[in-house]
């Protein structure tokens, strides 16, 4: 089993570089346990006592998972994890 | 219709059915055409709010300096509202836009600043702070914290949706500074029960996120998350193949911010018509695609435009 997650240019010192890294998990919290298990240092840079930093966005599928369950969000085979730093979108 | 002068013809645009990209007769979707404002975006209604509230603060008096940080829609109408209110403006801007912008800025006689294109707007907004704090004579009215922003389309935007179509059940807009977003779901949640409101965020290529410590991130001051039902984050690729197929089947040339929101909106009513559920889903139609035909965004193969589009703020 495993689920493709997407790592932004300035987290992939962690990832030797990798754009995108698999990892495994019945939840989005799992998952980044098993991530910072194959790339170490990577956990603190997502997470932190309060749960998903406030400057960093994960998506599920293309769905932001603050909307879905957060940490506890349940994720499956096939399913693509995006990691992105929050930034000002949108036509202004 | 007659106004008294340009600035009072804001808002009050049309709402148009999109018949062929509705899957059915339960589950309709919704054009707002923002292009339709005297500046041709969705901008002029915060831009006017957000002028006037300054007046009535006393902060802004003939002859005084507006500094705004923009990607160029919001500097537009501020520009136009400027000239006629007999205001100077300073738009801090990414270099990385689009040179029409440029272009319609400097016609309506705005001044502009560039910020590095890397970090897009979150440079733009830093460096305008360190100039407002350098010139404190200086009005910024900042659209990603004055809660005039959102209060115009609280006010105005979802008024109109409502009264148009009252048995709505979603909005899609895109997520810029929040206040389209945040004035609209305020308003329809009050009056609509179970209302969803939803985000579409343009996720952008390598460059713009690229330099960015995770803790140096920016999130809009007027962002409430508890607003919205929930938020996509939309591909350069699935945009601009939007807002293609709104134009070959519908014949809306819009920006691409717009196929960016029709991507979630159509998203919303796949999931409708799984569920068996009636939609009436509405999403903004930020601008018209005029200022972004230098990009190449309608031209060649969709693989063409989309490298095209690469480092650049597309919305």
């Amino acid at each position: 089993m495993a689920i493709e997650v997407r790592i932004p240019t300035i987290l992939r010192n962690y990832t030797d570089g990798a754009k995108a890294v698999n990892a495994t998990g019945a939840t989005l919290e799992e998952l980044i346990g098993d991530l910072e298990a194959r790339h170490p240092g990577l956990r603190d840079r997502l997470v932190d006592a309060a749960g998903l930093r406030r400057f960093v966005n994960v998506y599920l599928n293309d769905e932001d998972v603050r909307f879905l369950g957060g940490l506890g969000t349940p994720v499956s085979d096939g399913d693509t994890v995006t990691v992105l730093p929050a930034v000002a979108g949108g036509a202004r | 219709m007659r106004f008294d002068s340009l600035i009072d013809s804001v808002g009050r645009t049309p709402l148009v059915g999109l018949p062929r990209l509705s899957p059915s007769a339960e589950v309709r979707i919704w054009a707002k055409l923002e292009d339709r404002n005297p500046t041709g975006s969705i901008k002029d209604r915060p831009a006017l709010w957000m002028i006037e509230q300054a007046e009535k603060d006393g902060l802004l008096t003939p002859g005084c300096t507006i500094l705004e940080p923009t990607s160029g829609n919001t500097g537009i109408s501020l520009a136009m509202s400027a000239r006629l209110k007999g205001y100077h403006l300073i738009c801090v801007m990414p270099e990385n836009t689009s040179e029409e912008r440029r272009q319609l800025l400097r016609m309506w006689g705005a001044e502009i600043i560039s910020s590095p294109a890397a970090g897009g707007s979150n440079e733009a907004v830093r460096v305008a702070k360190g100039l407002a704090a350098e010139h404190p004579d200086w009005v910024m009215l900042y659209q990603y914290g004055n809660p005039a922003n959102w209060r115009s389309h609280y006010e105005s935007t979802g008024p109109e949706i409502l009264a148009d179509l009252p048995t709505v059940t979603h909005f899609v807009a895109g997520l810029g500074t929040t206040g389209t977003l945040m004035g609209v779901g305020r308003f329809l949640r009050e009056r609509v029960p179970g209302v969803k409101i939803v985000a579409a965020e343009p996720r952008y290529g390598e460059l713009v996120y690229g330099l960015r410590n995770v803790d140096e991130g920016f999130v809009p001051e007027l962002y409430d998350e508890s607003v919205l039902t929930t938020r996509y984050s939309v591909t350069s690729a699935d945009a601009l193949r939007r807002t293609r197929e709104l134009l070959a089947t519908e014949g809306i040339f819009a920006g691409i911010s717009t196929g960016c929101a029709l991507h979630a909106a159509l998203g919303m009513a796949r999931k409708a018509v799984e569920a068996g559920e009636r939609a009436d889903i509405v999403f903004v139609v930020a601008d018209g695609g005029w200022k972004y035909l230098s990009t190449g965004a309608y031209e060649g193969t969709l693989g063409e435009a989309e490298d095209r589009l690469e480092g650049q703020l597309w919305a």
